[in-house]
């Protein structure tokens, strides 16, 4: 795959909440080594979208359509369940925002990271370590604390493990749901320069959810504002914030005290 | 000679839909081309569009109308993916302030314009050090974030990090503003090396002097501006 | 003997054929657990309620039972449930392993091996191997049908990273037949190979979980291990004191108040029998 084949084609994707709109004629293409962000209010349909396009839930209309390694393109909503549980372990990964709904509390660290590699039949216990110690090197955790429990690291430290324990196996498509908040600013700046040596180190493909218009400007190079649902803007992230289009984008935009 | 920056007919209005829908139009029917090795300068009084147009080419504002291309790629039209790839590859940019994450070092972030492109770590460090050295940044601030620096220190780290990849197309903004004489040469200088090796420059400078020294020839924004065309 | 106030074996006819059709279910799906309606007996769960279920299922007046309580046959557990199926089966009842016809045990595999016409009930607590790492039964129940087995190596990881080796001695999971990941109940990881080609047909019963699994005849079991830390059927590094045993598991006994200790052979059948042939340990006075 090259890097002018679009890795996700997200097309004319609709999920109701029985008569109220979760998300609607959501389309659009993301290419290898993009991150792409969407903002909006609380109830504006992004975290609903994030969810039908991770598989978490099921969209009543619409594709989603992933470049996958062997097969080409599939849409992974019809595709069959262990299929595409297959691909969430392997070539997709999410970051949940709260730490302990991605990892494994009563795991520690080491196995924290190693259970990816172990689904997908990793059998040498001194590899997976090896492994796992270089994971926690590169997300910034001191390696002596490879057996210890997440409870007892810091909320800054869990993220980056959760980060570690998902990029292990080498995914191509990141989805993350506010993954700075409830962090402190000095911890947010952290994390963000992390995720930003990573993605381009690794070539990833992200899609982030957040409510924080200063992460997407740091992380995102494409930006879609979402209202009620909709898709009411999307394009370049600086030229949006700096130069919306729309009503709505530039309340969001001018209610922020900086970006 | 080679033309890199071409704007054909573009106008840019901006619609304030939150106060009674309000239209300020700002340029209208621009045009202007810079060829490889050439430097513009954007004159005109406060408030004629001159940063607006900078914007406009650095593909940070959205023209309503012509066309703004960066060798062959048209910013008006580009998807998102292309613009970043032309920012990434041609076109260079050095605002007034400089916008980094605050933990990140000076060297870093000088640095990553060649990291973007694919030059090895030990390499494109080594071209962030030298541009720092001659900026006369103090090799003990290298490691520490430039959001701690002072004003003039942290214009010469944007600087620097402007002028690390060699870029083709090159918009200054103001490059010269709160330097100390012996920087401001320098500065001068890394404008003329540009030049010598072919970039084309587009900028701001509201030293008079400085712009005699640099620039081949100067574009008055006000005869763009839509209150003086009308 | 046989008290005629119950049913045969206790259990009523429906629901003797419903765990039928659940054991039929599980013999033809090694390893799979599948749910039956487990009922109400009288003892107390964690004393066997479903291995006596089981056994009350596949019972017949011919049969000769013998039940174990870690590995001995006269624990009050093994003798209480012997005497349970005297009265309401009118069984005949050994504790010779090879005169029995059933075999009912708890955290044990008997030493001496087992032939095509005898049938082992285990009594197993906790039937999900999973559950020490993932709580919810959907999404394990979910991990068994899409064969998403990678959480079990991580629990052996946490050994070997917190013990310096698999520390896990007892119910060791195991693969059935490369398919499904199976909790062989609390035996000991000595007893993991008998598991696997077993000629008896051996039936797991869990009571207040209310599943149903089993091994047919023959079946290939595998215990889980990493290449650089295999499986070790290992037993305490001692001869049985008894009747002189290398090779068969041992229980360690405190003999006095002075804290001295002596090994000897849990399966109380395999240690009579070797001592009635004369075979004598240290200790046998």
């Amino acid at each position: 795959m090259n890097e002018n084949d679009c890795l996700l084609s997200v097309k004319q994707l609709e999920k109701r909440y029985g008569p109220h709109i979760g998300c609607q004629d959501v389309s659009f293409d993301l290419y290898p080594g993009e991150v792409m962000g969407i903002v909006g209010e609380s109830g504006s349909g992004k975290s609903t979208l994030l969810n039908c396009m991770a598989g978490h839930l099921k969209p009543d209309t619409g594709e989603v359509v992933f470049n996958t390694r062997t097969e080409g393109l599939r849409d992974t909503v019809t595709m069959s369940e262990p299929e595409r549980r297959l691909l969430s372990r392997t070539d997709w990964a999410f970051i949940h925002q709260h730490a302990r709904d991605g990892l494994r509390m009563g795991v520690s660290a080491g196995g924290n990271v190693g259970e990816r590699m172990m689904a997908v039949g990793a059998r040498h216990y001194g590899d997976i370590r090896r492994t796992a110690e270089d994971w926690l090197e590169r997300v910034e955790i001191d390696t002596s604390r490879i057996d210890d429990r997440p409870a007892t690291f810091s909320g800054g430290m869990q993220q980056r493990l959760q980060i570690a324990r998902n990029l292990v196996t080498q995914p191509r498509l990141i989805f993350m749901d506010e993954p700075t908040g409830g962090l402190d600013v000095s911890v947010q700046a952290r994390l963000l320069d992390l995720l930003r040596s990573l993605v381009r180190d690794m070539n990833l493909s992200v899609i982030i959810v957040t409510h924080d218009l200063a992460v997407v400007r740091l992380l995102a190079d494409r930006l879609m504002v979402m209202k009620s649902g909709q898709v009411v803007e999307q394009g370049l992230t600086d030229q949006v914030l700096d130069d919306p289009q729309h009503a709505y984008t530039q309340l969001l935009v001018s209610s922020v005290l900086h970006v | 000679m080679n033309t890199i920056i071409q704007v054909s007919n573009v106008s840019k209005t901006f619609t304030l839909h939150n106060q009674g829908s309000a239209e300020i139009a700002v340029l209208n029917n621009v045009d202007l081309s810079v060829s490889a090795g050439e430097c513009i300068a954007l004159t005109g009084p406060s408030g004629a569009g001159k940063s607006t147009l900078m914007r406009l080419i650095y593909g940070n504002y959205k023209a309503q109308s012509g066309a703004i291309k960066i060798n062959d790629v048209d910013l008006v039209s580009a998807e998102a993916r292309d613009i970043i790839r032309v920012r990434r590859e041609s076109l260079g940019y050095v605002s007034q302030f400089l916008r980094v994450l605050p933990r990140v070092p000076a060297l870093t972030v000088v640095a990553e314009p060649l990291r973007a492109v694919g030059v090895p770590e030990d390499d494109a460090l080594e071209r962030a050090a030298n541009l720092l050295t001659e900026l006369n940044i103090p090799e003990n601030l290298w490691s520490l974030s430039p959001t701690t620096f002072s004003g003039g220190e942290q214009q010469r780290v944007n600087i620097a990090r402007g002028f690390a990849h060699p870029y083709p197309a090159l918009l200054l903004d103001e490059p010269t503003a709160s330097l100390d004489p012996v920087n401001r040469e320098v500065v001068l200088q890394l404008i003329r090396s540009a030049k010598a090796r072919g970039a084309a420059i587009v900028g701001i400078f509201h030293d008079a002097e400085a712009r005699a020294r640099v620039c081949d020839r100067t574009v008055d924004v006000d005869n763009f501006t839509v209150a003086n065309s009308a | 003997m046989n008290n005629e106030a119950y049913n045969f074996a206790y259990l009523d006819e429906q629901t003797k054929r419903m765990i039928r059709r659940a054991l039929l279910k599980a013999v033809a799906i090694p390893g799979y657990q599948v749910p039956f309606a487990s009922r109400e007996m009288p003892m107390p769960y964690g004393w066997g309620t479903g291995g006596v279920q089981v056994s009350a299922a596949i019972l017949t007046p011919d049969d000769r039972l013998k039940v174990i309580d870690q590995g001995a046959d006269d624990t009050t557990n093994a003798v209480s449930i012997r005497s349970f199926f005297k009265r309401t089966a009118g069984v005949q009842t050994t504790t010779a392993t090879s005169e029995a016809t059933v075999i009912q045990t708890r955290h044990r595999i008997p030493e001496v091996p087992l032939t095509e016409k005898q049938t082992l009930v285990y009594q197993v607590p906790i039937p999900e191997p999973l559950r020490f790492l993932e709580p919810r039964e959907s999404e394990t129940r979910k991990m068994h049908s899409l064969e998403e087995y990678g959480l079990m190596h991580v629990k052996l990881y946490e050994d070997i990273a917190r013990h310096g080796h698999i520390a896990t001695s007892y119910a060791y999971p195991v693969s059935v037949e490369e398919r499904y990941i199976m909790d062989p109940s609390p035996i000991p990881k000595f007893d993991n190979p008998k598991l696997s080609q077993n000629a008896a047909l051996q039936l797991f019963g869990a009571g207040r979980e209310q599943r149903i699994y089993a091994l047919p005849p023959y079946t290939k079991v595998v215990s889980l291990d990493f290449d650089d830390h295999p499986f070790e059927a290992s037993k305490a590094n001692h001869v049985c004191a008894l009747c002189g045993a290398e090779h068969s598991y041992l229980d360690e006994v405190i003999v006095d108040d002075e804290g001295n200790r002596m090994f000897v052979c849990s399966d109380t059948d395999y240690c009579e029998s070797r001592r009635a042939q004369g075979l004598t340990g240290k200790s046998a006075a």
